[in-house]
């Protein structure tokens, strides 16, 4: 009989701020400069350079501790961590050790249409090191210090996760609740957003946990996956062998779609914290906190809760916007102009997706802006166009940038509502189809969409549908009362 | 007392490389250290908090408003043992 094994995971994601300047010092923290250009003595680690905290780092941290419902520590220390590595000058890495700026927190994460409650075990400031260039061939390495003092906050999950699946989804989450707060960009490829995972397997039923290995470098969703399923693939084996799984660090190869083992890590890692003495204390009051919270922007959950509850969209239409922070925004935008929510979705996420996707283009780069959208689905709604004039003219929107206003003068595209202009359309298509009018007058009711068909042919699909189909009817119903 | 095994592990820590004379006389040198330190042992310090920062400053921020970097090329790349072309250079740091 073999055992079955359940396996506990546990993520730590480090993200990268979206601030302006470093944690301590006020170099740039853009991406892609170039090498060693945003550097300076606190960077560099030169003798007599002072830290000093950034604002801004410390209202992201609340920010997002609110946000995953964490206690905020009000007396708070930064710490020295002590290793050696040319990309970090100083020596030592400036972190919070014992006393992290939140607790205790916990997120929902919707995952095959439930929802778990992962817990958030801690959230803490730290700063970013350097890159590393290494080149076996002259036995060098190549440092970039522009990374260095980039403000991360480490956010540490209990291990509430059982399946990679799933793994991945709080990850997902957790990436959307920092795009919606504006605490990070949450962009994986550029690093702001970098995944470590713990994982054990036990005995399905046993409580205590097995012993757990590190996968580091999990720079992709895909990736948490496979390389989770691989380390449980591999510690299901050890374990149905009966030998013993080693607590090691691993790091993942996506190349070869293994983990392998990072020999030594153990050993050095004695770290030697002490609280940094260049850094006062950090004290929060509950003030400071409450004024962050009033200036929160709205959080996944509760865009969900207005989607669904104050718009009428469905759980699907509100995840497809809620997919990323700029959806909900441009939905919010065309809706602010025509006040339509299930026409602003249908026409973001469909028309508009499905353009942008055939043009490989994202949203912020959209050649239609939300307010000409708006307008769009207005005119509409106002009859103004027919559904088939609009597709044209959004057409033309997506091709010219030009504003639906502009692309109707041009094209003299209006519908006709004018009801005198439909009478005649009625009026000459009757004249022109009488035979077929005397068999729909006697009763064969099916000829009714053939004359609608006729009218809109006659007017080159500018007439309003449902007038024309109001004429037609009203002008039956005469002939069957003459 | 300090050991050399202590020594050695310090050592390594620090990425030094120590002659085996060296090690035994930081051996005795730190353990002197240590002993002068441990007088602080006589006092008792029930209920004290422990100390972390001698001034009274809390809540020293900086705005968060980017101010000129150093340019690498001059005392920066020239202060630096070597380089090459924008980055600092180094002996190769992985096996």
């Amino acid at each position: 009989m073999s055992m079955e094994f359940e396996s506990v995971i546990g993520l730590e994601v480090h993200v990268q701020l979206a601030t302006e300047t470093k944690i301590f010092c006020g170099s740039s923290t853009r991406f892609g400069g170039d090498p060693n250009e945003f550097i300076d003595p606190v960077t560099l680690g030169l003798p007599g350079a002072l830290p000093v905290l950034n604002r801004r780092v410390v209202e992201f941290a609340i920010m997002l501790g609110k946000a995953t419902k964490c206690e905020i520590r009000r007396f708070n220390r930064f710490a020295r961590k002590h290793y050696f590595y040319p990309d970090l000058p100083k020596g030592y890495q400036i972190s919070q050790f014992e006393e992290p700026i939140c607790e205790r927190g916990s997120l929902e994460v919707h995952f095959e249409n439930a929802v778990r409650t992962v817990g958030i075990r801690r959230i803490h400031m730290e700063e970013d090191a350097g890159k590393n260039m290494h080149d076996t061939r002259t036995e060098t390495s190549l440092i970039d210090l522009n990374r260095a003092g980039v403000p991360l906050l480490e956010i540490v999950s209990e291990p509430d996760l059982r399946t990679p699946a799933e793994a991945s989804a709080y990850l997902r989450t957790l990436r959307q609740m920092v795009r919606f707060l504006g605490v990070s960009d949450g962009n994986m490829e550029e690093g702001s957003l970098r995944c470590d995972a713990n994982i054990s397997l036990r005995p399905v039923g046993e409580l205590k946990f097995g012993t757990r290995t590190e996968i580091k470098n999990l720079n992709s969703f895909r990736f948490v996956e496979r390389a989770l399923e691989y380390e449980i693939a591999r510690q299901t084996s050890l374990l149905r062998a009966g030998q013993k799984v080693v607590q090691e660090t691993l790091l993942y190869d996506s190349a070869a779609d293994v983990t392998r083992s990072m020999r030594g890590k153990e050993e050095s890692s004695d770290y030697r914290y002490f609280p940094d003495p260049d850094l006062p204390p950090l004290i929060i009051e509950e003030g400071w906190v409450n004024q962050i919270v009033g200036s929160m922007p709205r959080l996944p959950d509760q865009w969900r809760k207005e989607l669904t509850e104050n718009y009428g969209l469905s759980n699907y239409d509100a995840s497809v916007l809620l997919a990323e922070s700029e959806n909900v925004a441009f939905f919010q935008a065309v809706f602010d102009i025509c006040q339509n929510a299930k026409a602003a979705c249908n026409w973001v996420t469909s028309e508009l997706f499905g353009y942008l996707h055939k043009n490989s283009l994202t949203l912020a780069h959209s050649p239609i802006k939300p307010a000409d959208l708006g307008a769009l689905i207005k005119l509409i709604d106002d009859e103004v166009l027919s559904g088939k004039m609009a597709k044209s003219v959004f057409e033309e929107m997506f091709a010219t940038s030009q504003s639906p206003q502009e692309i109707i003068e041009k094209k003299g595209l209006k519908q006709i509502a004018n009801p005198d202009e439909i009478q005649q359309l009625v009026t000459d298509t009757i004249s022109k189809f009488s035979s077929q009018f005397d068999a729909y007058a006697q009763g064969n009711d099916r000829l009714h969409g053939f004359f609608v068909g006729e009218v809109m042919k006659l007017s080159r699909g500018a007439a309003n549908p449902k007038l024309v189909n109001n004429a037609i009817l009203d002008a039956v119903k005469k002939r069957r009362s003459s | 007392m300090i050991s050399d095994n202590d020594v050695a592990k310090i050592a390594s820590l620090a990425r030094l490389t120590l002659t085996p004379e060296e090690s035994s006389r930081y051996a005795a040198e730190l353990s002197r250290i240590l002993e002068y330190v441990q007088q602080l042992d006589s006092y008792s310090v029930e209920g004290v908090e422990p100390l972390s920062h001698v001034h009274g400053a809390s809540n020293v921020f900086r705005e968060d408003t980017p101010t000129p970097s150093l340019p690498f090329e001059g005392e920066v790349s020239t202060n630096a043992p070597d380089k090459s072309g924008r980055f600092f250079r180094v002996p190769l740091i992985i096996e």
